[in-house]
């Protein structure tokens, strides 16, 4: 039996700023445990904004919306804080790290905030995940001295240290050349077919998409096909 | 969320932005630095000044006043009560300096638990023969181990040594000014014309400097039992008694028990000195004021870093929020870099502040008026430097609540869609 892990419900935004400008309209669908999903659409079709209406940051939507059978819409703040913290890894489109902090330090971070396991716990998890994605030589360097390919992989495995029951990607080979776009695109499918973890990524890349076993298509605010 | 993870999060920012942090911490530091130098300068000058009366003013002196008998024989005729008398010239004929009945007053006051200590005193005029001229001064008899103990005497001896005056008989300590008009040094003889018409050889064991030069002309210190002698009067005269409390602020309604106990004139120290206290208060207002005004410039420094700090941090803020730090975290992480602004830039400023205070300390401060003080003074007060922190925290507070409250809010889906 398959576990839906993320449940969109007839999730609809409008802008209200300009003259309520309607960017999604009813979309309804499901993600089960194990998927890799990408969802595809031109500039503009509203699939950034659905991606953060799914990640919990945007609260201001109609419909509901289920994360692991939990009903999200209408939590407190700092309530979904905690469910993106252990619920959900993020990649984005630019890498967007902490240059303050070493790779290792940033890797840490939300497992540190989670506070389930020790520091010392977190540590071996971090470099197991750096490790998986071989980068684990640069624990020790900051951020902005990596190049663009190692900084999304760093990016990658900060989203997996909490072990998360999904990973949502906006855009994450975007901004990448061909060759780390599929090296990104490898670890997302070792990540699905190895260790079972869900993904769900917005993409405008048609061969990325057509690589991942599901396709949403969407199309000026709806979903034109899944 | 644990408080450690903020605190490494706050530190990383900190020391990412060091430049910012130091000038940040530099203002507080520079302000209150200030303010406990202000203080402790302008209190220690204040204590100084106070001293200068309080030290040296009994909290209620006890003594009796030559007046007219306010009951005349014709208030006494029974016919004439509630008339209007007009009395010429009246004398002072039984009116008498002396204390009546005073080893019962002493006795009386050492049993009052109110009292710290008492002096007992003796106050007469005398001349000075300076060949043949007389210099008029006033003798005092004193105590001089309870002098000393309750009124600093020994503070104001500038040569000699003052014991001397309990254990030499007949000797004598005048005032420096009035010991140059007469020419005399340490060991020296004065000669004493008493008001009876006596005239007493006395011993120059000490001299006096008030920091009042007029004040040092006129008076001479002297034993109980050698002014007694001098006056030819018995053992137990005395003419006034000087009380000391334990708490000065009952001064006035003890003055008014002893004036209805014991029949005497009691003169507390508020109504002798009004108008010291306004000066000490006001002047400890101006300091408070200039420090304070100084903490809340540096508070508007802390405001403006860090919200460049929190503009500049934006895409770190957004992050922490999309990896599940929630807004409270965030404010927290803002409000410790602003309160270990306050915290260590305020140590520095004690640390800087007390440093100053000792240099200050050490700068000779010589004036003819205060011969016991050689350098400025300071007050060392833990109080200031309790409030100094204090008040660096509560500024950096404040400076740091409504940065530390936009970066809490702060979306971070506007910052990452907005790249």
């Amino acid at each position: 039996m398959e576990t839906p892990i993320l449940e969109a419900r007839h999730i609809s935004k409008s802008f209200h700023e300009q003259l309520n400008t309607q960017v999604l309209t009813d979309i309804s669908f499901t993600v089960n445990k194990g998927e890799f999903v990408s969802v595809v659409g031109k500039s503009g079709c509203g699939k950034s904004t659905l991606l953060y209406i799914l990640s919990t940051m945007d609260t201001d939507y109609e419909g509901e919306l289920l994360i692991d059978n939990e009903l999200v819409t209408g939590k407190k703040a700092a309530r979904l804080a905690e469910i993106r913290n252990e619920k959900i890894g993020f990649v984005f489109q630019f890498h967007y790290l902490l240059n303050e902090f070493t790779v290792l330090r940033n890797v840490m971070l939300p497992g540190l905030k989670l506070n389930r396991l020790t520091e010392m716990q977190v540590e071996q998890n971090a470099r197991k995940w750096l490790t998986a994605l071989d980068i684990v030589h640069l624990e020790n360097k900051l951020p902005n001295k990596l190049s663009g390919g190692e900084k999304q992989r760093v990016a990658i495995a900060r989203a997996l240290i909490n072990d998360p029951h999904i990973i949502m990607g906006d855009e994450p080979t975007g901004n990448l050349d061909k060759k780390n776009s599929q090296i990104v695109f490898d670890i997302f499918n070792t990540l699905s077919g190895k260790f079972g973890q869900t993904l769900l990524i917005v993409t405008h890349d048609p061969e990325f998409a057509s690589h991942t076993k599901r396709t949403i298509e969407m199309e000026d605010g709806r979903i034109k096909k899944q | 969320m644990k408080k450690k993870l903020s605190f490494d999060i706050a530190k990383a920012l900190l020391l990412a932005r060091l430049k910012q942090t130091l000038v940040a911490a530099i203002g507080v530091t520079f302000s209150i630095t200030m303010f406990i130098t202000l203080l402790s300068f302008m209190t220690g000058l204040n204590k100084l000044l106070d001293n200068l009366i309080i030290n040296r003013t009994p909290h209620v002196r006890l003594f009796n006043e030559i007046q007219q008998n306010p009951n005349q024989p014709i208030t006494l005729v029974p016919q004439y009560k509630g008339a209007h008398h007009f009395i010429s010239s009246i004398k002072t004929a039984n009116s008498r300096e002396e204390l009546y009945n005073s080893s019962a007053i002493l006795r009386t006051l050492r049993a009052d638990s109110r009292v710290q200590g008492i002096s007992q005193k003796i106050n007469t005029p005398a001349f000075f023969n300076e060949g043949n001229t007389r210099i008029a001064a006033t003798i005092n008899g004193i105590d001089v181990q309870s002098e000393n103990s309750l009124f600093h005497f020994f503070d104001y001896i500038t040569k000699g040594v003052a014991e001397n005056l309990g254990i030499i008989p007949n000797s004598i300590v005048p005032g420096k000014a009035l010991a140059d008009k007469l020419a005399v040094d340490i060991g020296d003889m004065v000669y004493v014309t008493m008001p009876t018409g006596e005239t007493f050889p006395l011993k120059v064991v000490a001299f006096y400097q008030s920091g009042i030069n007029d004040l040092d002309k006129v008076i001479a210190f002297t034993s109980i039992a050698t002014a007694q002698k001098l006056l030819g009067k018995p053992a137990n005269y005395l003419t006034e008694v000087q009380v000391r409390l334990n708490d000065i602020a009952i001064a006035p309604a003890v003055a008014k028990e002893y004036r209805h106990l014991f029949g005497i004139q009691a003169e507390d120290i508020q109504t002798a000195n009004a108008q010291f206290e306004t000066g000490t208060s006001i002047r400890t207002l101006i300091s408070y004021v200039v420090g304070i005004t100084l903490l809340i410039v540096a508070g508007f420094g802390i405001y403006n870093i860090l919200n460049m700090m929190i503009y500049e941090k934006m895409d770190t803020i957004a992050i922490l929020k999309a990896t599940g730090f929630s807004g409270r975290d965030v404010k927290q992480i803002f409000m410790l870099i602003a309160l270990s602004i306050g915290f260590f830039g305020g140590l520095a400023g004690l640390l800087f502040g007390y440093g100053l205070s000792v240099i200050i300390d050490n700068i000779p401060f010589n004036t003819a008026a205060l011969p016991t003080i050689k350098t400025y003074p300071v007050n060392y007060n833990p109080v200031y430097y309790m409030i100094g922190i204090l008040f660096s925290l509560l500024t950096t507070y404040l400076a740091g609540y409504f940065p530390a409250a936009k970066a809490g809010r702060i979306d971070p889906v506007v910052i990452i869609r907005g790249k």
